[in-house]
């Protein structure tokens, strides 16, 4: 394990998961630093930027949609297009997707329910260094908590993804069958982009990191960070 | 100047809140609804005095902030 791994992790108003993530980067031996919205650099030397869960701007006009507008977005963008590497999950999965640095939506959950409990995830595609632990259709426990987590890309869209190998998650139950819990497209949980230097995903890994908490699988996606 | 935007999902692009609308709709007897599509209303009070200049800064703000292009389609209407 490095030992000096540096992770950003960007902080909204109403962003709320920020410290769970600090936590379990901080409990995988990462040097941690909160990042708030109106910074407008983001270091060099940082090897990840997490933007992390929560409801961003209370979720107003669309999940994620006010966010983008930020000051530490223009700075994110400038990082990933460097090759940074990035993550967003839930609320930040969404504000990846408003800002544009991975494909598709986040709609509203099929069912219109908020849903919040654990379920199963299948690993689709390990060829990227966020899931580079896990084995190709291994089985991961991880909590999801959601109100806007339908993910919806157009048919040209969804057949790039798996083209170029970006679908790494889809919801499943505990053998691996597809279970969709919210309809998003192809049962898909998270995606990365074409060049694999951005990740998003609705379920919450940084809430599965001790086994006496229900799931430690979380620790093993995001240790993928770690031998980067 | 007054512009008012209206933003729904494309077609195709399945409209959840509507289809529960509907079916609550239905379930009330009000039987000859067909359909239900449920968007959002923005109005935006601007100080520009020209109404295409107004359209085309609005329809900036759409691609920009207002709407998600990938799943939804605006209109603007813009009121003197």
């Amino acid at each position: 394990m490095k030992a000096n791994v540096k992770v950003g992790i960007v902080q909204f108003p109403g962003t709320n998961c920020e410290y769970d993530t600090q936590h379990a980067f901080a409990a995988l031996g990462c040097e941690t630093q909160i990042l708030w919205h109106k910074e407008d650099q983001i270091s060099t030397d940082t090897n990840l930027v997490v933007v992390a869960g929560g409801f961003s701007y209370g979720d107003y006009l669309r999940s994620g949609a006010i966010a983008k507008m930020s000051p530490i977005m223009k700075a994110l963008k400038t990082y990933a297009n460097n090759g940074g590497k990035v993550l967003g999950i839930c609320n930040g999965f969404q504000v990846l997707t408003e800002t544009g640095l991975l494909p598709g939506a986040l709609k509203r959950n099929e069912g219109l329910h908020f849903i919040s409990r654990h379920h199963n995830l299948k690993v689709i595609s390990n060829n990227n260094s966020f899931l580079q632990h896990c084995n190709v259709a291994q089985v991961l426990n991880i909590p999801i908590a959601h109100h806007d987590g339908n993910f919806y890309i157009d048919p040209d869209g969804l057949k790039e993804l798996y083209a170029n190998d970006q679908v790494l998650l889809k919801y499943t139950d505990s053998e691996g069958n597809i279970d969709n819990p919210n309809g998003s497209i192809d049962s898909i949980a998270g995606i990365c982009n074409k060049e694999k230097n951005v990740f998003g995903l609705m379920p919450h890994p940084e809430r599965a990191m001790e086994s006496l908490l229900g799931s430690d699988d979380g620790r093993r996606m995001l240790e993928g960070f770690l031998n980067a | 100047m007054k512009a008012i935007v209206n933003v729904f999902l494309k077609n195709g692009v399945l409209d959840s809140q509507g289809k529960a609308v509907l079916h609550a709709l239905s379930s009330h007897g009000f039987e000859s609804v067909k359909d239900v599509r449920v968007g959002k209303q923005i109005i935006i009070e601007l100080s520009e005095t020209d109404e295409n200049v107004a359209k085309e800064k609005v329809a900036h703000m759409c691609e920009e902030l207002l709407a998600n292009t990938v799943i939804e389609d605006y209109e603007i209407e813009i009121q003197a």
